[in-house]
């Protein structure tokens, strides 16, 4: 297999000529870069074969893809670090597998099996690995906000070294618990980066139609907190502006709110076609995916080897369907434990 | 019981073992509305800010998600937050916070994580603010598995099931009735059966009497006409609605043969019902009269003194009760 960075090697790119040399606001090595890539791919790769899964009959219920917004997981999560913790919504599979969630126990938590990263109790909309700092997938919109403050809440107390980072959509910014988390994360200064995923729809609503503003950074004004638009489907401008808002954390300056212009590629669930959508503006999006813009981007750089992004799709999805294939075969989650059974004394 | 603990009010008691909490364990923290500078709008928390700082004890915006999503994100990373609800009513503002948060997040993440929360809610009515500021409200969450919901009667028995509840690696909802605040424990607390578990506060034989807070208060008023009456009741204090303790009332009424439930607000979806069904399905063979819950009215808690005292559960409402199934 052909290794990822170019013979030329760009690993040591860090800014000494910062003028000319576009990898090095991020101080990111081409193998980080590389990896980031790889991430996204394993992001797309698990969520089609989700789709699959689904058109099988092996996931219950609905479940919630992210195709198109995997530069936003993974630009946000780079910027992390042990120690910090995330929250994400239902469409949280991009993110817990972003933060290093291993693909085969995602997959065998959304088809409801032992070996699943929540034990099958939680499925597609509840993914969670805490021991990487993957806290929690709600499932009610706007919800895990006021938890993600108090997260930070957490961290502060322990003096600000750890930051929380919290995902959510536009849709997430018309409910209360979004309000009383920005308005108690600003009183009390806390470590926390809100990163919304502006994907333009509120479920099958398009944001005209349900939010008086365009720019959804105006909502930070509100409560003094600094607000930044990014392009969410460029993965570095994504880690970019979240690594600002983490050191500012990190220095007990507070929260930023992080609004991330993307698209999801693909309906709001399952059962949405998403046949609202005009095909011009679908089709300008694709156009812009964020895989195909990245892997271009680090072959125009020299980052990486020219057929090196398409050889590490092919990888990863072969890699993705015989792990699909083994964890289809794995043990059905079985017992039903009572709540907090092993946790409580 | 040290004779400081046997002057201490409800309210002295809840304060007493918050204090000795914070003291004992570093991690515990107090959050909510006016719990800090103002020391609480029923004074519970007053002082606690002078002697454990800003960091430990914090004010909130009135923003009851915002209370309780703090809590649970803390109580991740191992604190210990006390979460006020400055009225039990509010508590509806958060219900999704209660219900879908902090009672199932850690089911559905397979039990990676506890939320060892512990909210304490100014419940009850008899004060007179009318049915947005009096519910009893308790009944609102008794149907969450993943909630333990404590219901003490007495000021001593508040010390020590709150110190109990904030240690709990669970969440756990204590309600506090507002009326209770200024009550001492005249009369001695009884034993409970075990930390989760009911407690005989006086024991008896002709009628098995069970009640909680208020209610329960309202029973030991109607006891000496009950006693003139030549009934023998025994009054059973549940103390905590979940876990709930149906083996003591059981075994009281394979004694007495006849069970009262007596509850502060309506009949319809609360824990008197559910204690009849149960005593039904599992004591049917023992009992020689319908098992009976007296409960408030299907109505809003109504503001004016009179209305209200027709509201609850009043001691002449037991005594006609416990008659009626007597004479069975």
């Amino acid at each position: 297999m052909t290794g990822p960075v170019a013979a030329s090697g760009n690993d040591a790119r860090g800014g000494t000529e910062p003028g000319d040399r576009p990898l090095a606001r991020t101080g990111l090595t081409g193998t980080q870069l590389a990896s980031m890539l790889t991430d996204m791919i394993m992001i797309r790769e698990i969520e089609n074969e989700v789709e699959r899964l689904y058109s099988r009959g092996l996931v219950r219920g609905s479940t919630h893809l992210c195709q198109g917004q995997e530069g936003v997981a993974v630009g946000a999560c780079r910027a992390l670090r042990a120690g910090d913790t995330m929250t994400c919504t239902y469409r949280g599979h991009g993110a817990v597998l972003a933060l290093g969630a291993a693909p085969d126990k995602v997959l065998g938590e959304i088809i409801g099996k032992e070996m699943g990263l929540c034990r099958g109790l939680g499925g597609s909309m509840h993914l969670a690995d805490v021991a990487r700092g993957a806290m929690g997938a709600f499932a009610i919109v706007g919800a895990h906000l006021p938890i993600a403050a108090g997260l930070a809440w957490g961290h502060q107390l322990r003096g600000n070294a750890e930051v929380s980072l919290t995902f959510f959509g536009d849709g997430s910014t018309n409910i209360g618990g979004f309000h009383e988390a920005m308005n108690l994360a600003s009183v009390w200064r806390l470590p926390v980066i809100f990163v919304c995923e502006n994907n333009l729809y509120g479920e099958y609503t398009p944001m005209a139609v349900t939010t008086p503003v365009e720019r959804l950074t105006e909502r930070a004004s509100a409560y003094r907190m600094p607000s930044v638009q990014v392009d969410g489907n460029d993965v570095r401008a994504v880690y970019d502006t979240c690594a600002d808002a983490v050191d500012r954390a990190r220095q007990g300056g507070g929260p930023t709110f992080i609004e991330a212009l993307t698209y999801r590629q693909r309906g709001h669930s399952r059962t949405d076609p998403a046949k609202y959508r005009p095909a011009e503006e679908v089709e300008r999006w694709l156009a812009r995916d964020p895989i195909d813009l990245f892997g271009a981007a680090l072959v125009a750089e020299q980052a990486v080897l020219p057929e090196w992004p398409a050889s590490e799709r092919q990888r990863v999805a072969s890699l993705v369907r015989q792990m699909s294939e083994e964890v289809v075969a794995a043990p059905e989650a079985a017992t039903v434990p009572a709540p907090f059974e092993g946790i409580l004394a | 019981m040290t004779t400081a603990q046997r002057s201490w009010t409800y309210r002295d008691a809840i304060r007493s073992a918050l204090a000795d909490e914070l003291r004992a364990d570093p991690t515990v923290l107090l959050l909510g509305e006016d719990v800090a500078a103002a020391g609480g709008v029923f004074k519970v928390t007053n002082g606690l800010l002078d002697e454990f700082g800003p960091v430990r004890i914090r004010d909130t915006p009135i923003s009851e998600q915002a209370i309780i999503g703090g809590a649970i994100g803390a109580a991740m990373l191992g604190w210990k937050p006390v979460a006020e609800i400055m009225f039990a009513d509010f508590a509806a503002v958060a219900y999704d916070q209660i219900t879908n948060q902090l009672a199932k997040h850690s089911f559905l993440t397979g039990m990676q994580v506890s939320t060892p929360v512990t909210v304490r809610l100014a419940n009850g009515a008899g004060l007179g603010f009318a049915g947005q500021h009096s519910q009893a409200v308790e009944n609102w969450f008794i149907g969450e598995p993943g909630l333990k919901i404590c219901v003490p009667s007495f000021a001593a028995d508040a010390y020590t099931l709150l110190r109990q509840a904030i240690q709990d690696p669970a969440p756990v909802l204590f309600f506090e009735h507002k009326s209770l605040y200024p009550r001492r424990d005249d009369e001695g607390v009884p034993t409970p059966a075990g930390p989760h578990g009911a407690a005989v506060v006086r024991a008896g034989g002709d009628i098995t009497i069970v009640a909680t807070q208020a209610a329960l208060r309202s029973v030991l008023e109607a006891r000496p006409e009950l006693e003139r009456l030549g009934v023998d009741a025994e009054i059973i204090d549940l103390r905590w609605l979940r876990p709930l303790d149906l083996d003591t009332v059981l075994k009281s009424v394979v004694k007495t043969s006849r069970l009262l439930c007596v509850q502060e607000g309506e009949a319809m979806g609360g824990w008197g019902e559910h204690v009849v069904a149960e005593v039904a399905r599992s004591g049917f063979s023992h009992l020689d009269a319908p098992p009976t819950l007296l409960a408030s009215p299907p109505v809003p808690l109504p503001y004016a003194g009179g209305l209200e005292k027709l509201w609850m559960p009043s001691p002449e409402k037991v005594v006609t009760a416990v008659q009626e199934l007597v004479r069975w």
